[in-house]
């Protein structure tokens, strides 16, 4: 059951991804990044993790994309523009890049590399953890207990880069 | 499983025609209540009082001749309606609507969809709504429907952050984001979250408007603008596909109101619906509860739609940004202060208590926003009038 759904939205992931970098109009392929991003939840699901799922789809298919889409328009790049594909090079270029990364896969794949044991977790265990905490207390308790630090030295990161971007749009405060 | 598949099914369908129903019905309202204000009739030629108008209306718009712009994107042209009708009538999936159900296989939930991630499931979902407008604004290759589907996105985006960090103050309480839990608590306490979180429901109340494109904040259709704004090029069908995912929104956007401030399907002053053996009786009255909260909201929805003029583009972002999402920032600080200082300093749990003392917090921080936003305009304004 559960690998049924993971073909089915693992084709859905793959093909919109595709689509999304060889449409040719920016707003058709921000939406197949919206797509993808959705099948992208839906595995998440798939893996337990519903809280996870549930900001993929508000954070990025409902607000960034939305943004994309806005910047789009705003600039009114929705015209279809020319192909970005430069000649039988790149091609070349792109299909050995492709080749490498598919064979560092089938390597990966066949080997059944398995995560580190520091982020293993012991079978049923997060399963228990919602149990008791609930499916957002198992995801903000060790972001806001054992990594509290590392969170706000994060969030301090985005707000200065927040600032960066208005003093560059803005040449006069 | 199959009572399960069964029970869900029957459940699916009841929901979808209970919401296409009530939003027929909401049109019918919204106008004779329109036509109340204003001092007229309103539309009562088609049945008893007009009850068939929205029949009717609907029969004429799938009777219309569908028109499409010569240069638009056809495909996205078609697709909005369907984005934007689709996310409005998924949303209500998650709430609970009634007492659960004895039957003779099982006690049946009396909600379609108990997810785990509860709220954030709305949240997430009725997000995806902006792209049916975004698109529609797109894709009819019109100046007038570009600036609408603009503004929906920016304006859905701003009232997204402060409507998210309003239900924040309801998580800090409840601690679980599952709507069921929510309600369980509620009833629990004696105490609807409307008496310890006011202020979030305001800030709630306010996005609310917003991120349903309904009046004062309607900017992204805007008529003495945009023409139509958005849906200027659309007709038939399509159209009334808007029209349809539109007044859903607020079927759900009530009954959420309704379930996280007004104790969802809770009978206030008696515990004989949350306590004891499930029966028919306690479903159908705490249906009819849940509906007569919702049908108060919706019934707001109509009147302040009727009473106030639109905003400024420049004053709803101001309201947005400057406005609410500090002050809910400022209130999510102030609450988890209080809350911890309750929980852990008196070592209450919730309970009548905590609400009320909650509550007088509240109350002040209530009169504080409204003295500050009025600065002497509105309420102190007119006392002074009678003074004069």
């Amino acid at each position: 059951m559960t690998l049924t759904f993971f073909w089915i939205f693992g084709v859905i992931a793959m093909g919109s991804a595709l689509l999304c970098i060889t449409r040719r109009n920016p707003v058709v392929c921000a939406l197949w990044l919206v797509v993808t991003l959705f099948a992208l939840a839906a595995m998440y699901v798939m893996l337990d993790a519903q809280f996870i799922a549930a900001l993929q789809v508000l954070v990025y298919a409902g607000a960034i994309m939305v943004l994309f889409l806005f910047v789009i328009m705003l600039l009114n790049l929705g015209r279809p523009g020319p192909t970005d594909i430069k000649g039988p090079v790149g091609l070349l270029l792109a299909a050995v890049l492709a080749g490498t990364l598919l064979f560092q896969l089938r390597v990966l794949g066949g080997a059944q590399a398995l995560p580190p044991s520091a982020i293993q977790l012991p079978p049923g265990s997060l399963a228990a953890l919602q149990a008791r905490q609930g499916i957002v207390g198992a995801v903000a308790g060790p972001l806001f207990e054992t990594y509290l630090v590392p969170f706000e030295i994060a969030s301090v990161l985005l707000l200065a880069a927040i600032v960066g971007a208005v003093v560059l749009a803005k040449r006069k405060l | 499983m199959t009572f399960f598949i069964v029970s869900s099914a029957i459940k699916v369908f009841a929901v979808f025609n209970l919401i296409m129903v009530g939003v027929a019905l909401l049109t019918l309202i919204e106008r004779r209540v329109c036509a109340w204000m204003q001092d007229r009739l309103g539309p009562n030629r088609v049945g008893p009082q007009g009850i068939l108008q929205p029949a009717a209306d609907g029969l004429k718009n799938f009777l219309k001749e569908e028109t499409s712009p010569a240069m638009a994107d056809k495909a996205l042209f078609t697709l909005a309606p369907i984005v934007s009708f689709v996310p409005a009538l998924l949303t209500f999936a998650v709430i609970p609507f009634a007492a659960p159900l004895p039957t003779r296989w099982g006690v049946v939930p009396m909600v379609v969809a108990d997810l785990p991630v509860g709220f954030l499931y709305i949240l997430a979902i009725s997000s995806l709504g902006v792209y049916g407008i975004v698109l529609a604004g797109w894709s009819s290759n019109n100046k007038y429907a570009l600036l609408g589907g603009l503004r929906a996105s920016a304006q859905m985006i701003s009232y997204e952050i402060a409507l998210g960090m309003s239900t924040v103050a309801v998580l800090l309480l409840a601690g679980n984001v599952t709507l069921s839990h929510v309600i369980a608590q509620q009833q629990a306490a004696h105490a609807w979250f409307i008496v310890p979180l006011s202020v979030a429901f305001v800030i709630f109340f306010i996005s609310a408007f917003a991120e349903t494109n309904r009046l004062p904040f309607d900017l992204p259709e805007a008529e003495a603008e945009l023409i139509a704004g958005y849906h200027t090029e659309y007709s038939a069908m399509k159209f009334s596909m808007f029209y349809i995912a539109e007044y859903s929104n607020m079927v759900t956007a009530s009954a959420l109101m309704a379930t996280l401030f007004f104790g969802g399907w809770d009978i206030p002053f008696t515990t004989w619906d949350s306590t004891g053996d499930p029966s028919v009786l306690k479903t159908l009255a705490t249906l009819v509860v849940f509906g007569f909260k919702t049908f108060v909201f919706l019934f707001t929805y109509i009147w302040v739609r009727w009473t106030l003029p639109r905003f400024r583009y420049d004053q709803l972002m101001a309201l947005g940004w400057k406005v609410l999402l500090p002050l809910s920032l400022l209130y999510i600080t102030l609450l988890a202060v209080a809350i911890w200082f309750i929980r852990t300093q008196l070592g209450w749990e919730y309970g009548p208590g905590m609400a009320w003392a909650l509550g007088g917090l509240n109350l002040v921080l209530l009169i504080a926003l409204v003295w500050w936003l009025d600065r002497g305009r509105i309420v102190s304004g007119s006392v002074q009038e009678e003074a004069a």
